[in-house]
């Protein structure tokens, strides 16, 4: 393989093989597993079936549940909450593809999300059902798969609301040709959104009441953290092969503690308020910067992660705001990193980037 | 004879319900219920029309009713449903538990022991014991066997049952085992026992009689009473008598009502209340809740959806996710707000007697409805109502809320609001852990949060109600606490806020008989740190925060004022000097220091003048100059209108503006005339427009006018008189 990213399904073949065999439970129509083995593709089982998503049990089943009765499911949280793997996996396990994708933006249009067409063929026969190009959310209709919806908040209003008659109706009508494609048992919608990001289109409670919410939380102590960020560095780090030694635990720590303290305004020991930046401040950048950091550290430097090679990427994305963070930085640096036992060297590191 | 037991879990429906289809098939003649023998005289109020659950048991001691334990029922509570059926079929129900006399007796052995179902609830998999019971138990539907297989699952947890550490816990189950007995002793054929799950196996075990009364030997009682009060269900999801709280009442009764269709019914509730409080919940999203919380009751594996699966699939379809419209449900539906009530005939707590004894000396009666009192306190008779309503507010009994009063008559008057909620008898009984009496309860209840306090204005304020309810023998006690913190406060502003009405107890503290110098002391204290500090803080104060500080000044100038003590008044004064030419100070408080300096006649008018215009100087930005005006005239509009030179300074300044800077400053400007009364703004309109008054020296020509005063006259219509 010489994949840069493979599909999860793709990644977790055996363990979906193996899960359907194992699996003589009831299956919702056209689910390639049972609810109960779709959970334990995710959550693992402690043995073969590696744990995927580290966190609360209850949002899976809920996630779970939510598809199996035929309600959309939405995904909330903030980057780095794992809102889009999950959103993946859960595809992957259902039916068995996840890559019927639809990436929201400011400039997706309708057509994204219900048809367009081949205009070639348009042209030399006029309307036929040939010259129709359907969207991802229709080929999931007619094949009865689990269509998926990136970023949803992003998308404008109007092109949201057309979600609302597919996912009421599960019929996506095609004036043009006088006929509809009607959604086959099995098919659902899952979206994500970032539920901080600023400047987004805010859903319409008509679309709220279509799905079912789900919130992905920032991982609620240090240690869960540190385990995402090791974990998703470890592969990304294959992935990238990067030249460099896996990162020491001392290290992530160090990072994710920054980040924790940051976000939260307060120091892990409860003790000291800090000022907390106009960034997001997720995991999400924590494994980038750490990502950052080693392949400073595989390519120019000696190979190991030193605060050295951080330094800069960590204070590039505190400092979102020039002038604002600017300060939060400098007072966070000042008065609780150059306190911190055994953070000197991270403290003279960090003090040498210009900012 | 024979004995059956009946382990059950204290507020448990399904429990309630299997006990209740249990008891029906047995048919036993008498019934004993884990419960203090001092309660056996009132089961008969049970069946009382008036009683309405959730009510609780209390009993208390005598002499010192702070000793008091509380053994709450509710309607699915298996031991109210084993009395109501007693009663329903006329045989005898007995309470066999420990007398509370002697539990009170046995001071410092009241050890808890851990959730011994946790365990169980472990081994089978659950994080919560709760949960685990209501899977088992709770939520299932047939009763066959129930309680077998509960005793012998507790046989398993205690495998040697009179093993334990915990004396009350062993005194307790002698007890039982004594009172089971007894109804053998007397005759009973058929005995049936209704008691924890816990206490099964040591029940039923084989105990030699010796044993037990040389456990319970030597035992001392002291003298009880025992009453029904009225319970909540928020009170009931505390720990109790049994130490067995139940987290969710609302939900456990909802099951009670409810024992088919549990989703559809709770979920229509959720959407209703959702509804009522305007958020939004169709009945097609309440549809789809309940299918989402069977769908994932089938993840779990479990027959039907618990509180657990009913509230993720509330979360997920009703919230978007979001927790604060769950706090909601929580608060009403899953703990619920229902208040008991008790018959009136109820013997009562030693507090609400002497309550109710209070109320009918001082002729106030309890009413439901909104009724305003009007009390002169140079009347004995109204000043000991006036006692009483304070001493209440002071345990949170709030029957009273007193009104501000306006006007000279404000030093002997008090006005109030009264109304009787029937929730404020709760707050009685709860009240009664503090004394027996209204007056005793009140100092007891406020020196201890005295004592908790940390916030300088909290405690200056439980000083001033102490005083007003005439609790003299805590004043020190307050007195010292408001001493402690003023020397760790740091923020002066803080100390200033506790001034004014530290500053009334001293000045009225005489028309309500108020030992004062203590509190004079305090004052004098706070008041020297406020002038040290005054300068300090209000260096580089933001525009916010200048206001604040403005209030403060001028309510601490208004205390200062009231206390008519010249010493404090000449350093207050000497303080606020300083402020007046506090380099990087806040121009607003500047002007209003300056202002209230010339109002105390610190300052001759003429310094006032030069301080106007050393303010209104070229040098100085005209927006802070427009600040200083604002502190300096705020509410003095009589000054500019009779000191024409001051007057005269303010306009030449208006008029040196640039048409551009004009604009900034106005807004400023008039922020400040607004606060001149109608009145005074007219004066300074007169004044202003009638040039003659102005002093502008004008070098006069008595010929020239003289020349031109005729054609004048002429044309404006004058003539000379």
């Amino acid at each position: 393989m010489n994949l840069l990213r493979e599909h999860a399904e793709q990644q977790y073949r055996r363990e979906l093989e193996a899960l359907k065999a194992s699996d003589d439970r009831q299956k919702p129509p056209n689910w390639a597993l049972s609810p109960w083995a779709v959970a334990t593709f995710i959550l693992g089982d402690g043995a073969d079936i590696s744990a995927k998503y580290v966190g609360d049990r209850r949002l899976i089943e809920t996630a779970v549940a939510t598809l199996a009765t035929d309600r959309a499911l939405l995904l909330l949280g903030l980057p780095g909450t794992a809102k889009t793997w999950v959103s993946e996996l859960l595809a992957a396990a259902i039916c068995g593809d996840s890559t019927l994708l639809v990436q929201g933006t400011a400039g997706t249009g309708e057509e994204a999300i219900r048809y367009s067409w081949n205009y070639a063929r348009l042209l030399a026969e006029g309307p036929s059902r040939e010259a129709l190009v359907l969207s991802p959310v229709g080929r999931a209709m007619e094949q009865g798969k689990i269509a998926r919806l990136e970023e949803m908040t992003r998308l404008p209003s109007d092109v949201q609301d057309a979600l609302i008659t597919l996912l009421s109706e599960k019929t996506l009508p095609v004036p043009e040709l006088g006929l509809e494609v009607q959604a086959v048992k099995g098919f659902n919608l899952i979206a994500t959104a970032n539920n901080r990001d600023r400047g987004v289109n805010e859903l319409s409670s008509a679309l709220k009441r279509r799905f079912n919410t789900v919130v992905f939380p920032v991982a609620s102590t240090v240690e869960q953290e540190v385990d995402i960020v090791q974990k998703r560095v470890a592969e990304l780090g294959q992935v990238l092969e990067l030249p460099a030694e896996r990162p020491a635990m001392d290290e992530i720590r160090r990072v994710v503690t920054i980040f924790r303290e940051l976000r939260s305004g307060v120091t892990t020991d409860g003790k000291t308020k800090v000022k907390t930046p106009t960034g997001s401040m997720s995991t999400a950048e924590v494994i980038s910067v750490l990502e950052s950091g080693l392949s400073l550290a595989g390519h120019f430097g000696d190979g190991v992660l030193r605060p050295a090679d951080m330094a800069s990427a960590l204070v590039g994305t505190v400092i979102k705001d020039p002038v604002s963070d600017r300060v939060v930085w400098l007072e966070y640096l000042e008065t609780v990193v150059k306190e911190r036992d055994g953070w000197r060297d991270l403290y003279r590191a960090l003090r040498d980037v210009p900012v | 004879m024979s004995v059956r037991f009946f382990g059950i879990r204290h507020h448990g429906p399904g429990s309630a319900r299997s006990l209740v289809h249990a008891l029906e098939a047995l048919r036993p003649d008498v019934v004993l219920i884990e419960g203090p023998p001092e309660g056996d005289g009132l089961l008969p109020l049970a069946a009382h029309p008036e009683m309405k659950p959730p009510v609780a048991l209390l009993v208390y001691e005598t002499d010192n009713p702070s000793h008091s334990v509380f053994y709450p029922f509710t309607l699915f509570s298996p031991e109210w449903q084993a009395i109501l059926y007693s009663i329903r079929s006329g045989v005898e129900a007995r309470f066999i538990d420990l007398s509370a006399g002697i539990r009170f007796g046995m001071q410092g052995a009241r050890g808890r022991r851990q959730d011994p179902l946790q365990m169980l609830a472990e081994a089978a998999g659950y994080t919560d014991s709760e949960r685990w019971w209501e899977h088992l138990v709770e939520e299932r539907q047939d009763d066959a066997a129930v309680f077998e297989a509960i005793a012998e699952a507790m046989a398993a947890l205690r495998p040697d049952p009179l093993e334990t550490e915990d004396a009350v816990e062993a005194a307790r189950e002698a007890t039982m085992r004594q009172g089971i007995r007894k109804a053998e002793k007397d005759g009973f054929g058929s005995v049936a026992v209704v008691c924890g799950a816990w206490h099964v196996p040591a029940l039923a075990a084989t105990v030699p009689v010796s044993k037990d009364q040389k456990t319970l030997k030597g035992l001392g009682k002291v003298k009880t009473q025992a009453t029904w009060v009225p319970w909540t269900n928020g009170r009931l999801a505390l720990e109790s008598g049994y130490g067995a709280g139940v987290e969710s009442p609302g939900w456990y009764h909802h099951l009670w009502l409810h024992p088919d269709d549990t989703a559809a019914h709770w979920m229509t509730r959720v959407a209703g209340l959702l509804r009522s409080e305007d958020l939004e919940a169709s009945p097609a999203q309440t549809v789809d809740a309940v299918r989402l919380a069977m769908t994932l009751s089938a993840l779990r594996d479990r027959p039907r959806p618990g509180l657990q699966e009913m509230n993720d699939a509330a979360l997920a379809v009703f919230c978007s996710g979001q927790t604060v419209p769950m706090r909601l449900i929580r608060d009403r539906l899953i703990v619920g707000e229902a208040l008991g009530e008790v018959p009136s005939d109820t013997p009562q707590v030693a507090l609400a007697e002497d309550l109710s004894k209070l109320q009918r000396r001082l002729r106030l009666k309890p009413d439901a409805s909104v009724r305003e009192l009007d009390l002169d306190l140079r009347n004995d008779n109204d000043r000991l109502r006036s006692l009483l309503l304070h001493q209440l507010n002071l345990l949170d009994i709030d029957w009273g809320a007193s009104q501000k009063v306006y006007g000279k008559s404000g030093t002997f008057h008090e006005l109030w609001r009264l109304q009787w909620r029937p929730e404020l008898s709760v707050q009685v009984v709860e009240a009664s852990v503090w004394g027996n009496t209204v007056a005793e309860a009140a100092a007891a209840a406020t020196t201890d949060r005295l004592s908790k306090s940390t916030d300088l204005a909290a405690v200056t304020g439980l000083l001033h109600q102490v005083l007003l309810a005439g609790l003299f023998p805590i004043v020190p006690v307050a007195v010292g606490r408001l001493e402690e913190l003023s020397a760790l406060a740091v923020d002066v502003l803080a100390l200033m806020r506790a001034v004014p009405s530290l500053a009334s107890v001293v000045r009225y503290g005489n028309v309500r008989q108020t030992d004062t110098a203590a509190v004079a002391h305090v004052l004098d204290a706070m008041l020297t740190r406020i002038c040290i500090g005054l300068p300090g803080a209000c260096l580089g104060l933001s525009d916010e925060a200048a206001r604040d500080m403005l209030e403060a000044i001028g309510r601490v100038d208004e205390a200062v004022g009231l206390l008519e003590k010249p010493d404090e008044a000449t350093r207050w004064r000497g303080a606020l000097a300083a402020l007046v030419d506090l380099q990087g100070g806040s121009p607003l408080l500047a002007g209003r220091a300056c202002g209230l300096l010339l109002d105390a006649q610190v300052w001759e008018p003429g310094e006032g003048r030069r301080r106007l215009g050393l303010a209104l100087g070229a040098a100085v930005e005209p927006t802070q100059a427009a600040a200083w005006i604002e502190g300096f005239l705020s509410g003095r509009g009589m000054l500019l209108v009779h000191d024409d030179r001051l007057r005269g300074l303010l306009d030449q300044w208006v008029s040196m503006l640039s048409d551009e800077t004009f604009m900034t400053v106005l807004p400023l400007l008039r922020r400040t005339f607004a606060t001149f009364t109608a009145g005074e703004r007219r004066h300074l309109g007169e004044r202003l427009t009638d040039r003659g008054t102005a002093v502008v020296e004008v070098a006069w020509d008595a010929g020239m006018v003289a020349a031109a005063q005729p054609m004048l006259e002429q044309l404006l219509g004058v003539s000379r008189e």
